[in-house]
């Protein structure tokens, strides 16, 4: 062997660092449970680039990590939930068996190709009540974790999640939850310091499920600017009852088209 | 085709390249496409159901398609109750005339290639674009179609570069003409559109509209044995969709009743419907 012999331990380690290395360059993701169903909020500079989509009537994705790789599997996810829906019926499309399917995608990818996938996904999908929301976290290496409450995915994902389990509860408000979540990614920084992020660099969907068929929506910028207020994210205690009242609901009738 | 959730993603789904998907569909299970089926070797005749008469007409702002309810087997009414008219996306609405099995398949595949479209894009077709999708998958059915399975749509939506109602007409090639106004397919076209022609001026409201269409698919009952009129008895009313610039709706059972019981209503004064203006 031409460059020796490399134990197969040593084998993963590379590829797995070699894979946390290349997540930990992103921003990270939040995926979340509210009232409604379930919250997505990711910082991401591109309005077309997009972190957070919709997958199928119920089911949603998010992911952190390389573009082109994510992009992939989030249009092989639509492709298999359509044609799941095609072939059977639209209810017979669920999350479970979707994130099996990355999961059993990802581990090929990582155990079979030089390069592995630097991705963390996640695949919601919400329920007729809370209780049936699911959400799952994948890793690069095609792990899954059943998550409940929220899931963070990212580079600084622990610090992102410590603060999530310090101020999380069940059922928060879409307008609690969005500020909670956008205090969290603040946190998304090595140093320990808070950021301020701008309404401009976050994007925000729900998956709610009040709505009709397609559960999932989009918040429009104008509506995420009137919720964090003058384009500049506030600390969670820092948000005042004056602007809660006046908050948009994603439950307002739909002014756009879906999806868009 | 493989949908089993054990093993990974087949390296088609992972393939870049086409937001269309028939166009994967076409790929990975070309089986699952209506038009791929091996036509059969006589033409069939009139033993399987029909759907007959799809009316549309256009008002400033919007456009209203209707349908009736009938499904034919030969003399045989198949089906009082069958829906011809669908929702296509937020923006637009087909209606499907022919072989009801086929029709019922193309409309599935269509609504699904608009949704697939806007989920993998981010963006939604425009107008132009959703109608020559329809005539691609039509096209796609023109074996069928020389042997007597045709299903004939008739599609219709809101325009945002207009800011106006539009309608497509088909012929079983796929070839695709934007109709101006109003227009109708199905067994009782003719007669509809005659009735479309003396009734219909520019400047409709989308009520008045419902009513042309109301009083076109009475004369297709009237003349057409396959298209069905109104039930009165049972309720079942033509099947009515809306589509302006505040998205697709369709309208209440109920609302349409009022509707087609106020024309049965002027039937009974002038059989032949309205009078138009001799000149």
């Amino acid at each position: 062997m031409q460059f020796g012999y490399v134990s197969p331990e040593q084998f993963y380690k590379d590829k797995a660092d070699y894979a946390r290395k290349g997540i930990a360059r992103g921003r990270s993701v939040i995926v979340m449970q509210y009232e409604h169903g379930i919250l997505f909020v990711a910082e991401n500079l591109s309005r077309s680039l997009h972190k957070i989509s919709e997958i199928y009537d119920r089911i949603a994705f998010a992911a952190a990590g390389r573009y082109p790789e994510l992009e992939s599997l989030r249009i092989a996810g639509v492709r298999l939930a359509d044609l799941r829906g095609y072939s059977f019926d639209r209810a017979d499309v669920n999350g479970r068996a979707l994130a099996n399917t990355y999961a059993q995608t990802l581990d090929a990818i990582f155990t079979t190709q030089p390069k592995p996938y630097e991705v963390e996904i996640a695949v919601a999908e919400v329920g007729d009540t809370a209780a049936d929301d699911q959400i799952y976290r994948l890793t690069y290496e095609g792990s899954v974790v059943d998550e409940h409450g929220y899931a963070v995915m990212g580079g600084a994902a622990d610090l992102v999640s410590r603060y999530l389990s310090e101020s999380y509860r069940e059922g928060m408000s879409f307008e609690d939850a969005t500020r909670l979540a956008v205090d969290a990614l603040a946190r998304d920084n090595a140093s320990g310091e808070v950021r301020q992020l701008t309404t401009d660099a976050l994007e925000v969907a729900v998956l709610d499920r009040n709505r009709k068929r397609r559960k999932f929506k989009r918040i429009p910028q104008p509506n995420l600017r009137e919720l964090l207020g003058n384009g500049q994210a506030p600390s969670a205690s820092g948000a005042d009852a004056s602007r809660e009242s006046a908050a948009p609901s994603p439950d307002a009738p739909n002014e756009e088209p879906p999806a868009s | 085709m493989d949908l089993s959730t054990s093993t990974g993603l087949p390296a088609a789904f992972m393939r870049p390249g086409t937001s269309s998907f028939t166009d994967f569909l076409a790929s990975y299970a070309p089986e699952l496409l209506p038009g791929r089926r091996t036509p059969p070797s006589n033409v069939v005749g009139t033993e399987i159901p029909h759907g007959t008469t799809i009316v549309a007409v256009t008002y400033p702002g919007g456009v209203v398609m209707a349908g009736d309810r009938r499904a034919t087997m030969g003399n045989i009414i198949a089906q009082r109750d069958i829906e011809k008219v669908f929702q296509a996306d937020e923006y637009s609405v087909v209606g499907i005339a022919g072989t009801a099995g086929l029709a019922v398949e193309v409309v599935r595949l269509f609504q699904l290639e608009l949704e697939h479209y806007e989920k993998v894009e981010g963006t939604v077709l425009s107008l132009e674009g959703k109608a020559n999708r329809l005539s691609h998958m039509i096209r796609g059915n023109l074996a069928l179609a020389m042997q007597g399975l045709a299903a004939v749509p008739l599609f219709a939506g809101y325009d945002h570069a207009e800011q106006d109602g539009r309608i497509f007409s088909y012929d079983i090639t796929g070839g695709r003409y934007e109709e101006h106004s109003f227009y109708a397919v199905g067994s009782g076209s003719l007669f509809a559109r005659g009735a479309q022609k003396k009734l219909y001026r520019p400047d409709l409201t989308a009520d008045e509209a419902v009513v042309v269409c109301m009083q076109a698919l009475y004369d297709a009952a009237d003349d057409d044995s396959a298209t069905g009129g109104p039930d009165l008895q049972r309720r079942i009313y033509p099947v009515v969709a809306v589509v302006d610039g505040d998205g697709y709706r369709r309208l209440e059972n109920d609302a349409v009743g009022q509707v087609v019981e106020r024309v049965v209503t002027g039937r009974d004064e002038r059989p032949d419907g309205p009078n138009a203006p001799l000149e």
